[in-house]
C-alpha cells in the first residue's frame, strides 16, 4: 500500500490535463506544481536536518534567472572594460546550468552558514536572498532590473533529426513539471530513506549525540543544502520558462513564506507533506475565488493556515499516519506527539 | 566488598596502554578544570575515574572525546594523538562515548536509533544510494541484521519498533550503550551510566557491562555509585581539584585516605585512621 500510493498519485495527476481543459485551472496547476518541487527542496533542509531557511526562494530565483538567461543570451560589460557576449544555448542546458549554480550557491550559503544554527542560520539565508534579490533589480545590464527579461523561449522537447516541439502549451508544460517533480520525489526520497537520510534527521535530533556514534555532521549539512539548492534552482528553472517572463518579484519573502506554509502544514520530515500542503495552498486562491472577495480570501487562507497548525500541529500526513496506524519499519510506530 | 572478577578474565592480561592521558590541563579563561591529568588505561580494562562533583571527570571525557580541546597536553589512542581531531573523527578511531543523562535520538524508533548509530558501518555510496544499486540493499540488510543483534545483547529488543522517547528511562540507558556500540567501539567512555536508575535497572546495566568486557572492550567508567564502581572496576583512579589523587585496583581505594578525605572531608580522614 505505502508502495502503491505514490504510483496511484502519478497516475491521478498524470489523467489532470485530459479532464481538466480549463485553462485557467490548468494553469494554477502547473504553478502549483512548480511549487510543489520546491517545497519538497525546503523540506529536505526543514524537515530533516531540521534547519530553517527563510531565504530559499533565493535558489528559486537564482535557477529562474540561470536558466532565462543561458536561454535568452547576454552581452555585459564588467570592471576593466571586459566584455562579455553569450549567445543563446538551448534551454536544456540552461536548465542543467540552473541545477548546477543553485547547487553551488546552496554550498558556498551552506559553507558559510552552517557554522551558525538555529536563528543566525535564519537570518543569514534572508540576508542572501535579499542581496540577491537586490543584485536581480539593480543589476540592469545583465537582468533588465524591473523591466524584467521577457520572451524567454519555453522547454523543447526533441530529437535531432525527428525535430523539435516547443512545450508552449498549458498540458504540455504540466507533463514536464510532473515528470521533474517525480524525479526530485524519487532522489529525496531515496535520499531520506538511506543512511544518509539517517544522518540528517540524527543532526535534527540531538547534534552532540550524532557526532559521537562517528557522523560527520558538516558533511551531510552541506549534501542537504547543496540538493535542495539543486532542486529549488530546477523549480525556478521550470518557472522561468513556464511563464516566460520573469523579474526581481520572484525573489519576493512570500514565496518563501509559502513554500514554508508548505511544508509545516503538509507535514515536515515526511514525503508526502510538502505535496499536500502544497496541494491545499496553492489551490485555496483558485477555489477561494469562486465564491469570496479578494480581501475575504486571504482571510480565509491565514485561517485555514492557523487551524491546521493547531489541530495538527505536525501536519496533515503524519495524522494521518497515525490514524492509520502505519507502520513503517523505516520509522517505527506512527510518531509521538512532539515532547513539550 | 570484595572483588569479582568475571570467569575468562582471571589470567592476567598484558599491559599495553590503549588510551593515555598525557598531562593534560583545561583552563576556562581563569578557572582551572583540569590541573594535570595523566593515567593509562590498558587493553581489555575496565577502568573508572571518579571524584566529587565538579572534580574535572566529564570535562576529562569531553577532551577526550575531542568535544574540548585541552590547553596543554596529548591524548593517545593507540599510539595516534588525538589533538586536533574533530569528535567524528575520534569516533572512527573506535573511541566511542555516552552522555550523561538519556542520549538517545527521542522521536524515532529504537530501531532506527540503532540504525542511525551503525552510520561509521555502512558501505554504500551516495551514487549506490541514489541509484538503488544492488550494493545498497545489501549493505542496508547487513545494517539491520546488525541492529538487531545489538538491541539483542543490551536487551531492548522488544522494544524496537517503539518511538525511543518513550522508553523507560533504565531502558533508555540501555539503547544509549547500544548505540556507543553501533558505531563498532574498541574503548567505550561511558559518563555517569547507572545515574538515576533504580536497584534492578543498574543490575541489568551491570549485566550488559560484563557482556561487554567479554568481548574485550576497553572501558572508561565515569560513575558516583560505588557499589558498581568497585564491582566492576579492574582498577581506579581518583580525580579532585582537577588532579589525579589515587590510582588503584579498587580495594586500595577504599581505604586510600586521600580518597576518603576528598569524599568526606578532614574528619572523616580522622576517623578513617583511628
Amino acid at each position: 500500500m505505502r508502495r502503491l500510493l505514490p504510483l496511484l498519485a502519478v497516475l491521478a495527476f498524470a489523467s489532470i490535463p485530459l479532464w481538466l481543459k480549463d485553462p485557467y485551472l490548468l494553469n494554477a496547476c502547473v504553478t502549483t506544481g512548480i511549487f510543489i518541487i520546491a517545497a519538497m527542496s525546503l523540506n529536505l533542509l526543514l524537515g530533516y536536518t531540521g534547519q530553517l531557511s527563510l531565504g530559499h526562494v533565493a535558489f528559486f530565483g537564482i535557477g529562474a534567472y540561470v536558466s532565462a538567461l543561458t536561454s535568452l543570451g547576454f552581452d555585459i560589460e564588467l570592471f576593466g572594460g571586459i566584455r562579455v557576449v553569450h549567445e543563446p544555448w538551448p534551454v536544456w542546458i540552461g536548465f542543467v546550468l540552473a541545477v548546477i549554480i543553485a547547487g553551488i550557491c546552496g554550498y558556498l550559503v551552506g559553507k558559510l552558514s552552517f557554522r551558525v544554527r538555529g536563528a543566525y542560520f535564519v537570518i543569514v539565508t534572508i540576508s542572501f536572498a535579499e542581496v540577491v534579490r537586490l543584485v536581480a533589480l539593480n543589476w540592469v545590464e545583465l537582468t533588465q532590473g524591473p523591466l524584467a527579461l521577457t520572451s524567454i523561449p519555453p522547454f523543447t522537447l526533441g530529437l535531432p533529426g525527428l525535430g523539435y516541439l516547443d512545450l508552449y502549451g498549458k498540458a504540455a508544460n504540466f507533463y514536464l513539471v510532473l515528470a521533474i517533480g517525480v524525479v526530485c520525489y524519487v532522489i529525496i526520497s531515496r535520499l531520506t530513506r538511506s543512511r544518509v537520510g539517517r544522518a540528517m534527521v540524527a543532526l535534527k535530533e540531538n547534534e552532540s549525540l550524532a557526532v559521537s556514534v562517528g557522523i560527520d555532521v558538516t558533511r551531510y549539512l552541506i549534501l542537504a543544502a547543496v540538493t535542495s539548492a539543486a532542486i529549488a534552482g530546477a523549480a525556478g528553472s521550470l518557472y522561468a520558462h513556464y511563464l516566460r517572463i520573469i523579474d526581481p518579484d520572484v525573489f519576493m519573502f512570500l514565496y518563501t513564506v509559502t513554500m514554508v506554509i508548505m511544508v509545516i502544514t503538509g507535514g515536515k520530515g515526511t514525503l508526502a507533506g510538502p505535496i499536500v500542503g502544497g496541494l491545499i495552498f496553492g489551490f485555496i486562491p483558485v477555489v477561494a475565488r469562486s465564491f469570496a472577495s479578494p480581501e475575504s480570501q486571504w482571510i480565509l487562507y491565514g485561517a485555514l493556515m492557523i487551524l491546521i497548525v493547531f489541530v495538527l500541529p505536525q501536519g496533515i500526513v503524519p495524522a494521518i499516519e497515525r490514524w492509520f496506524g502505519v507502520v513503517d519499519e523505516n520509522e517505527g510506530r506512527a510518531k509521538l506527539e512532539p515532547a513539550k | 566488598m570484595t572483588i569479582s572478577t568475571p570467569a575468562g578474565l582471571a589470567a592476567p592480561k598484558p599491559r599495553v596502554p590503549a588510551l593515555s592521558v598525557e598531562h593534560i590541563a583545561v583552563h576556562f579563561g581563569g578557572l582551572v578544570a583540569i590541573s594535570d591529568l595523566n593515567f593509562d588505561v590498558n587493553e581489555g580494562e575496565v577502568l573508572s575515574l571518579i571524584g566529587p562533583n565538579g572534580a574535572g571527570k566529564t570535562t576529562a571525557f569531553n577532551i577526550i572525546t575531542g568535544f574540548l580541546k585541552p590547553t596543554k597536553g596529548t591524548v593517545r589512542y593507540r599510539g595516534t594523538s588525538l589533538n586536533g581531531l574533530k569528535p567524528h573523527e575520534i569516533t572512527g578511531l573506535g573511541l566511542v562515548r555516552t552522555f550523561q543523562r538519556t542520549s538517545v535520538f527521542q522521536t524515532i524508533s529504537v530501531f532506527q536509533n540503532v540504525m542511525t548509530g551503525l552510520h561509521r558501518r555502512g558501505r554504500s555510496s551516495l551514487w549506490d544510494t541514489l541509484l538503488a544499486l544492488p550494493q545498497e540493499r545489501q549493505s542496508e540488510k547487513e545494517l539491520r541484521d546488525t541492529a538487531h543483534e545489538i538491541l539483542k545483547l543490551v536487551g531492548v529488543e522488544h522494544r524496537a519498533a517503539d518511538i525511543a522517547g518513550s522508553l523507560s528511562y533504565g531502558d533508555q540507558r540501555l539503547l544509549g550503550v547500544a548505540l556507543a556500540l553501533a558505531a563498532n567501539p574498541t574503548m567505550l567512555l561511558l559518563d555517569e551510566p547507572v545515574s538515576g536508575m533504580n536497584a534492578s535497572e543498574t543490575a541489568a546495566f551491570m549485566r550488559v557491562l560484563t557482556k561487554l568486557r567479554g568481548m574485550g572492550v576497553t572501558i572508561l567508567l565515569v560513575e558516583h555509585d560505588m557499589p558498581m564502581v568497585m564491582g566492576i572496576s579492574d582498577r581506579i583512579v581518583v580525580m579532585n581539584y582537577g588532579r589525579l589523587i589515587a590510582d588503584g585496583p579498587p580495594a586500595a581505594i577504599q581505604g586510600n585516605p586521600e580518597v576518603i578525605q576528598a569524599y568526606l572531608g578532614v574528619g572523616a580522614k580522622k576517623r578513617a585512621r583511628d
